[in-house]
């Protein structure tokens, strides 16, 4: 294996006269867990289909495994595994089937095959469902079941794509364990998702992708420090308390639309307290008042100046 | 390859086993029209001998027709959950999936009608073909199947989603009614008459009825050849054309 896994390089891709994969850079080594961040319609699953040569890109060029992704496609499908945004497995076969057909179709016949699908459903903690067909399994176990599928050929290179999208928090706890364990095995590992959270938790190395771009890049301490922090958000009812409030509160950043005032805070009371205080010093009332920690949206606020539903349109 | 071809067929076979409207539609459903056309309506219609030895073999063609539609849906289905980027991933060859496809819906109708053939049978159906008729028989069917096989995989790869596939085959179900499996086409009104001469079913139903009757007539088998190889071809370029598009 070569030190660099993925490395592509102004990946393009367009739909009609929809872009959607702007000039796509980037660079995974080995070993490592890198994870594209995004909002639905961002391109993300575009980009791990392009990568993963499921489809052909307009434009830029990719190796995958020191394989080129149009010329050597062969040979990069025989390095990785992938585990799409919706579970693909078998309804009406059981767990054990399931990981049985993974095992017949794989182009190398492994010895042993029945003791490693064994194997797959213990470690995924689904032997006890094995014998039961696919249809009957939670989200969280299809999951499982469809990130053991990926792992029959054993490979060393693997996309994981949303992989915990619309699981409860405890599946979504046990899936990154998971990831973590394949990591220690020295897999690489190149995950999209939703959540900060998740690629905060996981990955070595962060890209934000926007609207068909790669807004920003690093690891997730890199990024988190390009967001605003915790901050408190008053609303008002009208024009003129929020100029009064936004006169006495000189740090904060107003929203002349939703009559809202932004104060950075630490959330705590305290300084909530100190907060309201100096309102209450100059009579003003705020209609509403939150605590905001940050999350996806600030992010995208911060990188690119418009929220994740607001980017929703582009999907 | 050929072991990959094994897999998709062993897999398709499990399916129809667990799938149990797969099985209703493909054996039950058909033999309960026959039941309903030969004892219910059969004794209103004025047909040249038994009604049940002029309406099985169109009774079979409906049976093909009826089971066609998992198919369709079990195509869909593949192509709009995810499994065929897993195959493709997997480097699984196109001829291993739709072949598995084919193969495994020509080996469901052919047993759903070798039990319509029985159910005939029990319910009076003599047919006096000689052995050699017999084969010619299975033949036609057997090529007949074939086709409309391809044409299903091929709506069912053009089907939006598997919902849908469910009923690209209608049009497919619709046809047996109107050739001649349950009347002659002779003593249909204008308009119709003119379609159920024209329309593939006809020269199929006629060409085993020929057979069946020992009685075989070349223009209809002829007919029956042409359509069923028209339909096989287009078929399985559209769906070759699709699969590409879609996989």
């Amino acid at each position: 294996m070569t030190e660099t896994a993925i490395a592509a390089s102004g990946l393009r891709k367009t739909y009609g006269d929809k872009v959607v994969l702007d000039g796509i850079d980037l660079t995974v080594p080995s070993g490592t867990v890198f994870s594209l961040l995004g909002p639905n319609g961002a391109g993300k699953t575009t980009t791990v289909n392009v990568l993963t040569t499921l489809l052909r890109a307009d434009g830029g060029t990719a190796r995958v495994a020191g394989h080129d992704i149009e010329s050597e496609a062969k040979a990069v499908r025989a390095a990785i595994g992938v585990t799409g945004q919706f579970s693909a497995v078998d309804e009406l076969l059981t767990g054990q089937e399931n990981l049985q057909l993974m095992m017949d179709l794989s182009r190398a016949p492994v010895r042993g095959g029945k003791r490693i699908v064994a194997e797959l459903l213990e470690r995924f903690e689904l032997a006890d469902a094995a014998h039961r067909p696919a249809a009957t399994y939670s989200g969280g176990m299809r999951r499982k079941l469809d990130l053991a599928m990926t792992l029959v050929g054993n490979p060393r290179i693997i996309f994981l794509d949303e992989p915990t999208t619309g699981l409860d928090p405890r599946s979504r706890r046990t899936m990154w364990s998971i990831i973590r364990d394949l990591v220690a095995e020295g897999v690489t590992i190149f995950l999209t998702t939703q959540y900060l959270e998740e690629a905060d938790q996981l990955a070595d190395r962060v890209a934000v992708l926007d609207q068909a771009r790669l807004v920003a890049e690093g690891t997730p301490d890199e990024l988190k420090r390009r967001i605003p922090g915790t901050h408190v958000r008053l609303v008002f009812t009208t024009a003129a308390e929020l100029d009064a409030a936004a006169r006495i509160l000189t740090d904060s950043t107003r929203d002349e639309e939703a009559l809202a005032l932004r104060v950075p805070s630490d959330g705590g009371t305290r300084s909530v307290r100190t907060l309201l205080d100096r309102l209450d010093e100059y009579s003003l009332g705020a209609e509403e008042f939150s605590v905001h920690t940050p999350d996806l949206d600030d992010v995208f606020l911060a990188l690119t100046g418009h929220t994740v539903s607001g980017s929703e349109v582009a999907a | 390859m050929k072991s990959q071809t094994m897999v998709m067929l062993r897999r398709n076979f499990l399916h129809t086993r667990r799938n149990r409207v797969t099985l209703f539609n493909a054996v039950l459903m058909p033999i309960i029209m026959m039941l309903i056309f030969v004892y219910v309506f059969g004794g209103a219609f004025n047909v040249q001998g038994n009604y049940v030895d002029y309406a099985t073999p169109g009774m079979l063609m409906m049976a093909v027709s009826y089971g066609l539609s998992p198919t369709a849906m079990a195509v869909s289905a593949d192509m709009t959950n995810g499994i065929i980027n897993r195959f493709k991933v997997m480097d699984v060859s196109r001829s291993a999936v739709l072949t598995g496809q084919v193969v495994s819906t020509v080996v469901r109708t052919m047993l759903a009608l070798v039990a319509m053939t029985g159910v005939a049978l029990l319910m009076g159906f003599r047919p006096v073909a000689s052995f050699p008729q017999w084969l010619a028989a299975i033949g036609v069917v057997v090529l007949m199947v074939f086709a409309v096989s391809w044409l299903t995989i091929a709506l069912g790869l053009a089907a939006k989603n598997s919902e849908s596939a469910g009923f690209v085959t209608v049009p497919l179900i619709m046809l047996p009614f109107l050739s001649s499996a349950i009347v002659p086409a002779g003593k249909m009104g204008p308009g119709i008459r003119e379609f159920a001469e024209y329309q593939p079913f006809t020269p199929i139903i006629e060409t085993l009825r020929g057979l069946f009757n020992g009685t075989p007539s070349t223009g209809q088998t002829i007919a029956a050849i042409a359509w069923s190889l028209g339909i096989g071809i287009v078929g399985y370029l559209w769906a070759r054309a699709k699969f590409s598009k879609r996989a």
